[in-house]
């Protein structure tokens, strides 16, 4: 094996390379704020009041995300083989990359005053509610955009259990609960804090979601401050400070979670295939069942809605348009370069963490540096945009670099998700065979690509899926850097639901959605191989 | 793994080239704008057609994602900014672009207008306005408020749906509305409103995408809202309310960005803003009135919209001085 | 009782079919040799349950088990590895043996560290099976199958990868084992001297079938045919 030091270099790149971007960009806007006193941010109870019920809601969303998650994933883990397996989980990845706005009005669809689940209670006789416009309507679309990744993640971990311990479990005669505490529970401890830390970040810097469906202001958080800032006061100073303290509270707040996460030693496995032993009994069956299709039923009903009003809308017209396919196109492009971007930055940061927590035994570092990659997502996009764009206007036309802006924009969006679906199988490659590469003499391209490449191509497949997907359904990124003529289309999208076009612009959702869905499976069957599942 | 990284290096070198390789002979009017303006079905393309067929010039519309973006932009710009002219101002923020010093007088003939009331500023040109309204559908509601003050005290069970001020140009408009009209006690309005609210929304869009939807019977929008339904869709069941106190008035502005790289075919374009040339786009274009009086008058549908029976505005310096503290009062009506 | 029968039994492993038919006395220590792939893995896991055979039937104890789970049936297995969980401490992983929820009552903690002296690794109840030896590691795997109390025991080679010193040690522990608890013992061993050390019947496994059966010292001696004189390296 090569010497140690380059095996960290990567990593450290590519972090170096983040911290310049964005402190970078926030150092701009900080030279650039017209002198003069900037609102004074200490005495401001109102700001303390935010600053709760952002850490609040985000809380209970990871929560109650991940605890479903937790269910779903053991349930589909239990149940490997039954008809549309492959097809659900697919459609899992769907509500987190789709446009936010279409996917709050799918919510509204199902959830709202006049929505499915309103109308069913209505024609049944019982009462009807407001459950969408609150605090609830929040943990309800939080729930619906995280879950299904959430679950997706953990049944990774699920698959990483050797099948020895399946051949003792059913030798020991250990019963369903009984695996869950001493076998399943001590593997998710290893995990889920990294996806809950995913999940509340998500969350804490939930701007459209918090705003539409919080039902006032009273539920408001510090990025919605942060865009009043920037915006209309132009308060420079204040918009750079709050997202300091959005940055700096996310990183306290998941390191701290991240510190529950306790390293499992894993056994060596031959890679048996061997069966649970828990599954036959009907009342695991029926369990399973139910919580699958419960998931199911979360996860499709907006989705079905959304669909539903595209193929209402004047379908010939909008698919006829030259236009839509051109900006389809360029949303492609823009999709695949920074998924594949993500992709190679995140696989760099992930072998600066495994050389550390491996071979240095620095586990702690080792988290530093994952957080760090993975705190790019809660760097508030308003800022980036405003700063990048004051740091480069001496340096060249932004303008014509503002495609590659938006890719290195949405490619640094896409990190996190590297970081926590390629994080766990990197680490365990590593465990398993190490100590024959190092014997082989087997480094470099060699090892990616003979041991680690196999192991790797199918959550590599879906994290390049689900960053692709990611980029693809973006609004926040092209918007920041303006456009000329070709729109992308997300933004052709909102161009028509701000033209009061709201059913072209369902069309124009309907093409979107189809298009993310065909990026998982396309990307996930080509990646990963035969038997990708 | 190298062709991976091959890939995205060649994209990134082949998208650098790009701009390089477009040369132009003529030159070029840059104008930021929100981008709906730009959109197809707005008024973007047939201004763009009518201005270059004889100005031998290209128009470059550069689109931002609204009114208060574009003066955003061009506050980070500074005097570096590529636009000769910003468009699409409206006159809540009008006080803080003249503010910035990055605007200069346009130097066009404004007498000719048709506005509610007269226009003599000299860095502004007004291209088009509106009245904000509550829009309602007529076939479940039965008994709509004919004012602010109904609106206000109004059955909380017949719900609304409202704008955030600090993120949407509708939002701010109900929030001077009110202001306008009920002065120091708007606060208390403000906290009676509360309870027919269902929900304050981020933009414009979502909350009436959420009005379409039946989501409630009412929402906060423009006069001219029903005849979009009314021309593109023969649909008449959307009705905008007319409130005895008046209705809040939005005014759209152009104005010659100071450092133009181009100032002769700026203001040549400043002119043409005003002209029927670029006006008569406006009414099914942007969905909002002309400020001249058009050769071939409005469409009828147009016509047969409530006219308000005042045009509320407050002054641009004053809504400049007061807005943070409106917004802070807002808040806490509305946490109430 | 625990007479161990296999009546017919019949089984696939990838494309090679796979018959056995043989019986194993009530309390004592039976012998399985032959080459690998003939199939002794194969046929300790028919036993246990972890394989489901095509056709014929396990009886243990004059019951029929073919169909019951392996937990549910009277029978230990002890592979050549992977037998504790990495996670667990030896006393855990031994605890599991008395209780699989690991609910365990105040005195079976003394059970637990008395079947750890049993197998000679007195105190070490904390340590975790990457902390211990391989030979440790089977150890505590064995003093699991003594809390257990199941009256066969089944060995797959666990004691393959110890110094022979350390392996007559092991063996010699569980012939006293059988001895004092009744147990009836299969044993799979590449080394035939293991065989003759503790055990007093045998089978020849051969290609997937039963190829000699009889008493050890008449198997290893004078083995009836020649495939066995081939594996012992005999004439």
């Amino acid at each position: 094996m090569a010497r140690a030091a380059p095996a960290l270099l990567p990593g450290i790149a590519v972090l170096a390379g983040l911290a310049l971007l964005v402190g970078g960009a926030l150092g701009a806007l900080l030279a650039a704020a017209p002198a003069g006193a900037s609102a004074s941010l200490w005495g401001d109870t109102y700001l303390g009041r935010v600053i709760v019920f952002t850490l609040w809601q985000a809380s209970l969303s990871a929560l109650i995300s991940v605890g479903m998650a937790v269910a779903v994933a053991r349930a589909l883990a239990r149940r490997a083989e039954f008809p549309g397996r492959d097809l659900l989980l697919r459609l899992f990845g769907l509500p987190l990359v789709i446009p936010v706005i279409v996917a709050v009005l799918g919510m509204v669809a199902v959830y709202g005053q006049n929505g499915m689940v309103n109308r069913l209670l209505a024609g049944t006789g019982l009462p009807t509610g407001q459950f969408l416009y609150g605090l609830s309507g929040i943990l309800i679309a939080h729930v619906f955009f995280n879950m299904p990744l959430a679950a997706r993640l953990l049944l990774y971990a699920w698959q990483s259990i050797p099948g020895e311990t399946w051949r003792l479990a059913s030798q020991l005669g250990m019963s369903s609960g009984q695996i869950f505490r001493l076998i399943e529970w001590p593997l998710l401890r290893q995990v889920i804090p990294g996806v809950a830390g995913l999940v509340f970040m998500l969350c804490f810097t939930s701007f459209t979601v918090v705003l539409t469906l919080g039902g006032g202001p009273g539920g408001t958080i510090i990025e919605v401050a942060i865009y009043q800032a920037l915006r209309l006061d132009f308060d420079l100073t204040r918009a750079v400070t709050l997202a300091l303290i959005q940055i700096a509270l996310c990183a306290a707040f998941v390191g701290c979670g991240l510190l529950f996460a306790r390293a499992v030693s894993t056994a060596p496995t031959e890679g048996r295939l061997l069966g649970r032993p828990d599954v036959a009994s009907r009342g695991g069956r029926i369990a399973d069942a139910l919580v699958i299709v419960v998931a199911a039923i979360i996860v499709l009903l907006p989705l079905v809605a959304v669909i539903g009003a595209g193929l209402r809308g004047p379908l010939v017209d909008v698919l006829a348009d030259a236009t839509l396919w051109r900006a389809a196109a360029r949303s492609l492009t823009i999709a695949l370069s920074a998924g594949v971007l993500a992709l190679v930055l995140g696989w760099a940061i992930l072998l600066t963490s495994r050389e550390l927590r491996m071979r240095r035994r620095r586990p702690r570092a080792a988290e530093a540096v994952e957080l760090s990659g993975s705190l790019v997502l809660v760097v508030s996009p308003i800022v980036l945009g405003a700063g990048l764009f004051v740091a480069l206007m001496p340096l060249t036309d932004v303008f014509s670099v503002g495609l590659e802006l938006v890719i290195v924009v949405n490619a640094m969006m896409g990190l996190p998700y590297v970081i926590r679906l390629l994080g766990p199988p990197l680490m365990r490659v590593a465990e398993q065979h190490d100590r024959l590469c190092d014997s082989l003499g087997i480094a470099g391209w060699n090892r990616l690509g003979l041991i680690e490449w196999p192991a790797l191509r199918r959550p590599a497949g879906l994290a390049l899926a689900v960053c692709s997907a990611l980029a693809m359904g973006d609004l926040g990124a092209i918007a920041l850097f303006g456009t000329r003529e070709t729109a992308t289309l997300p933004l052709l999208l909102y161009q028509r639901m701000g033209s009061y076009r709201l059913d072209e612009a369902a069309v124009t959702a309907l093409v979107l959605v189809t298009m993310c869905l065909a990026l998982f499976v396309v990307i996930e069957r080509g990646m990963g191989g035969r038997g990708a599942r | 793994m190298i062709k991976p990284i091959a890939i995205v290096a060649g994209m990134f070198i082949a998208g650098m080239a790009f701009p390089a390789a477009a040369a132009n002979h003529q030159p070029t009017l840059t104008v930021y704008t929100y981008s709906s303006f730009v959109s197809e079905w707005g008024p973007g393309p047939a201004i763009k057609q009518a201005f270059e067929a004889d100005c031998a010039c290209e128009l470059d519309f550069v689109g931002l994602e609204d009114g208060v973006s574009v003066l955003s932009r061009l506050r980070l710009e500074g005097a570096n900014t590529k636009a000769d002219v910003v468009l699409g101002l409206d006159t809540s923020i009008m006080a803080e672009a003249r503010a910035t010093g990055l605007l200069a007088p346009h130097g066009v003939d404004l007498d000719h207008l048709a506005l509610p009331d007269a226009w003599d500023d000299d860095v502004f040109v007004p291209f088009d306005y509106g009245f904000f309204a509550v829009v309602y559908d007529k076939t479940r509601l039965a008994d709509p408020p004919t004012s602010l003050d109904e609106l206000v005290n109004g059955d909380p069970a017949e719900k609304i749906v409202i704008q955030d001020p600090r993120t949407s140009t509708p939002g701010l408009g109900l929030l001077l509305w009110m202001q306008k009209v009920y002065g120091d006690d708007a606060p208390d309005a403000w906290a009676k409103l509360n309870a027919r609210v269902l929900t304050v929304t981020k933009g414009w869009s979502e909350a009436y995408g959420m009005f379409l939807d039946g989501e409630a019977p009412m929402v906060l929008s423009y006069t001219t809202s029903p005849a979009y339904h009314a021309i593109v869709e023969q649909e008449d069941r959307f009705v905008a309310a007319a409130f005895t106190e008046g209705h809040y008035m939005q005014i759209e502005v152009a104005a010659l960005v100071g450092s133009a790289a181009e100032p002769e075919l700026a203001r040549r374009f400043l002119r043409f803003v005003v002209s029927p040339g670029f006006q008569s786009t406006i009414p099914t274009g942007n969905w909002m009135y002309p400020v001249i009086e058009l050769p071939e008058g409005l469409p009828p549908e147009f016509a047969a919209l409530p006219r308000p029976a005042a045009a509320l505005l407050i002054a641009p310096e004053a809504v400049a001085a007061n807005r943070k503290a409106w917004i802070d009062a807002w808040l806490e009506a509305m946490s109430r | 009782m625990a007479r161990v029968e296999l009546d017919r039994v019949t089984f696939r492993y990838d494309d090679m079919a796979m018959s056995f038919t043989l019986t194993i006395a009530d309390g004592e220590c039976f012998a399985v040799i032959g080459p690998s792939g003939a199939g002794k893995t194969t046929l300790i896991s028919l036993i246990a349950g972890f394989d489901r055979v095509l056709s014929g039937r396990v009886l243990i104890g004059g019951r029929d088990v073919t169909d019951v789970a392996p937990a549910a049936r009277p029978v230990t297995t002890l592979f050549q590895e992977h037998n504790l969980f990495a996670h667990l401490n030896a006393a855990q992983n031994i605890g599991l043996g008395i209780d699989p929820g690991l609910k365990l009552a105040d005195d079976d903690h003394g059970r637990v560290s008395a079947a750890l002296a049993r197998v000679g690794l007195a105190g070490l109840e904390k340590r975790l099976p990457r902390q211990l030896s391989g030979g440790q590691r089977q150890r505590v795997a064995l003093a699991r199958s003594l809390v257990r109390k199941r009256p066969v025991l089944l060995l797959d080679e666990p004691f393959a990868a110890l110094g022979p010193a350390l392996r007559f040690e092991m063996l010699d522990l569980v012939d006293e084992l059988r001895r004092s608890a009744g147990l009836t013992v299969v044993l799979v061993s590449h080394q035939p001297e293991d065989a003759r050390r503790i055990a007093q019947h045998g089978v020849f496994i051969d290609d997937g079938h039963v190829a000699a059966t009889g008493a050890i010292p008449d198997l290893l001696d004078n083995p009836p045919n020649a495939a066995l004189a081939a594996y012992l390296g005999i004439g």
